[in-house]
């Protein structure tokens, strides 16, 4: 499989980098590299195999459903790059 | 006293115990030579007050007769760890500004136990890379030096593993993905170890691959890294795959009787166009166990070869998921607006501007594997992949092999530089031994065994049984003490 210039502008966009069309040849030529590489993966048999979640079989950890923390809406704000009245401020999302 | 510094965890341990010396005084003495120590450029944020106001509180429990092991033993953090109030920005400029309001569980462990923080150490952003150049530092540089080059210390714990072969600290975190504690460890004559997945908390360490992601002590002696890896575990509540399991004296597993313990040779490893001195290398640390009592046997793993494309599905779909909370909205970079911009263009030119460029090529790698159409051919088979290099070391331990034995790295450093420009799969080389340890989830450990011709140290590494670190560390002082590896980098810097 190889990767057009088309298909790597999406993948920046799905990726939400921003990427100029100049860039566009390089980035698909670097990306066809590393998947070629990785189509090594097509010679092993994995009938049969199931895909490994996790190294250890276990079940993941539950927990109570109940609050253990909070009160804290000044830290969490805190390193945000635009933070207006206790929210988070972005640039206009709806029309 | 002079150069409190060069002193390993052990011996300023004992030393700070009988009253030799404060942590204070050992304090200044780190302090010191990062002052002198500019040109290696390992430390990104320096935190000498905060190091002086935990020197002194060590030395008061130190008096009181209650010291732990690490108490007022200074230490490097990798900057991936958040550290509260102090920039942790996993060398990238997309959380330039960012200060933790909370500490990470890891380096919690390390101050509850009484340690001393000198400051953060560089890296290769977001712990993508094998030779530090990726940082939003600049390089750090490493300090073994043998001609006019100035080489890498590996990564992408590179900041740390200088730090601990400049002596400027004792020991220092690091974390190891797909081999950025080992790599580095080999490249510098220090000792690195990756626990067990689930041996240690992830919480709090800025994520990258979070099913291969595990953070270890990097120190200047196997016995060091007993006592940092036993202060640094904890079952913890606050990470999901955090085991259950006790935490042993790992000091303590240092018997120094490996008599009868059976060390595998995986065949595999043997790879084309490997260096005659690796190979010459790897049957001397071989014979090395074999004199010790160890019997030495010939072992397989047949998927090995595949390991390295898994990896480069598995960890970049990781990464693209767990990198996506860079947005510009909660924390770090927000690029500049122009009129009419909306908030996709403010999460496309912020992570744009923000990551570099391996960064945005291993999110972008990951975003495409993730991709509807391609989930099944390349993200799913690289995960049953994975189970097979899993199963193949299963099978190897179920045959009664205690340990495995293979090179660290396929070379001695590089210099900076040398392999920019080229294709990124060649750079990705460099974790042909080490990555199938993460795959599997094992523990495994890089020993400096001896110099090359050039004169730069070459390790070795052990692959244990998951959990048995214990019995790993034994054995790899078994090896560090026949190896008798004492030389250190002569100072230019």
């Amino acid at each position: 499989m190889a990767i057009t210039e088309d298909e790597a502008r999406k993948v920046a966009h799905l990726a939400r980098i921003a990427v100029k069309d100049a860039d566009l040849p390089a980035l698909a030529q670097e990306l066809n590299g590393i998947l070629h590489f990785m189509e090594q993966l097509n010679e092993v048999d994995v009938e049969g195999v199931e895909p490994m979640t996790g190294v250890e079989p276990m079940r993941l950890k539950r927990r109570q459903d109940v609050v253990t923390d909070g009160e804290m809406q000044d830290l969490i704000l805190k390193n945000a790059p635009d933070a207006r009245e206790g929210f988070f401020a972005v640039p206009k999302v709806v029309e | 006293m002079t150069d409190l510094n060069r002193l390993t965890i052990a011996g300023a341990r004992d030393g700070l115990r009988k009253g030799d010396f404060t942590s204070a005084e050992l304090t200044e003495a780190c302090l010191d030579a990062i002052e002198q120590a500019g040109a290696l450029n390992a430390y990104c944020h320096k935190t000498p007050e905060k190091a002086r106001e935990m020197a002194a509180a060590a030395d008061s429990r130190i008096a009181a007769g209650d010291a732990p092991a690490m108490c007022g033993i200074p230490l490097g953090i990798k900057d991936l760890f958040c550290t509260r109030d102090v920039p942790s920005q996993a060398a990238s400029r997309i959380l330039e500004g960012f200060l933790p309001p909370y500490e990470s569980t890891v380096t919690q462990n390390l101050w509850d136990a009484g340690a001393v923080m000198l400051g953060k150490l560089s890296m290769d952003e977001f712990a993508m890379g094998s030779s530090n150049e990726s940082a939003c530092y600049g390089p750090v540089v490493n300090p073994w030096k043998v001609d006019d080059r100035q080489l890498t210390p590996g990564g992408s714990s590179g900041g740390s593993a200088a730090a601990v072969a400049a002596d400027l600290c004792l020991a220092a975190t690091g974390t190891d993905t797909g081999g950025s504690i080992r790599q580095p460890a080999a490249f510098t004559g220090t000792v690195g170890l990756k626990p067990t997945y689930g041996r240690v908390s992830r919480w709090g360490v800025i994520a990258f691959a979070s099913s291969l992601d595990q953070a270890g002590p990097m120190t200047k002696t196997v016995r060091d890294a007993a006592i940092m890896l036993g202060a640094m575990a904890s079952v913890d509540p606050k990470d999901s795959t955090s085991a259950e399991r006790p935490i042993p004296d790992y000091e303590a597993a240092l018997t120094g009787d490996i008599r009868g313990r059976r060390i595998g040779i995986p065949r595999e490893y043997r790879m084309d166009g490997m260096s005659d001195e690796i190979d010459a290398l790897w049957n001397k640390a071989a014979e090395m166990l074999r004199d010790a009592g160890a019997e030495v046997v010939d072992v397989s793993l047949p998927h090995t070869k595949y390991a390295l494309p898994a990896y480069y599905v598995i960890a970049p779909a990781e990464a693209s998921s767990n990198l996506a909370r860079y947005d510009g909205v909660r924390y770090g970079h927000r690029a500049r607006l122009e009129a009419g911009d909306g908030v996709v263009e403010m999460y496309e030119r912020s992570r744009a501007e923000g990551f570099g460029p391996e960064v945005q090529r291993r999110v972008m790698i990951g975003t495409y594997v993730l991709s509807a159409g391609f989930y099944d051919a390349y993200y799913n088979r690289a995960r049953k992949v994975r189970a097979l290099i899993k199963r193949d070391f299963d099978q190897v331990f179920a045959d009664g092999i205690d340990a495995i034995l293979t090179p660290a790295t396929p070379s001695a450093a590089f210099g900076l530089g040398e392999m920019s420009g080229k294709d990124p799969v060649e750079m990705y080389l460099n974790d042909v031994f080490t990555v199938t340890v993460n795959l599997a989830g094992l523990p495994g450990i890089s020993v400096p065994v001896g110099l090359d011709r050039q004169g730069l140290p070459l390790g070795m590494q052990l692959i244990g049984r998951p959990w048995d670190e214990g019995n790993l560390l034994n054995l790899a002082q078994s090896l560090e003490s026949a190896a008798g590896f004492t030389a250190k980098p002569s100072r230019w810097w």
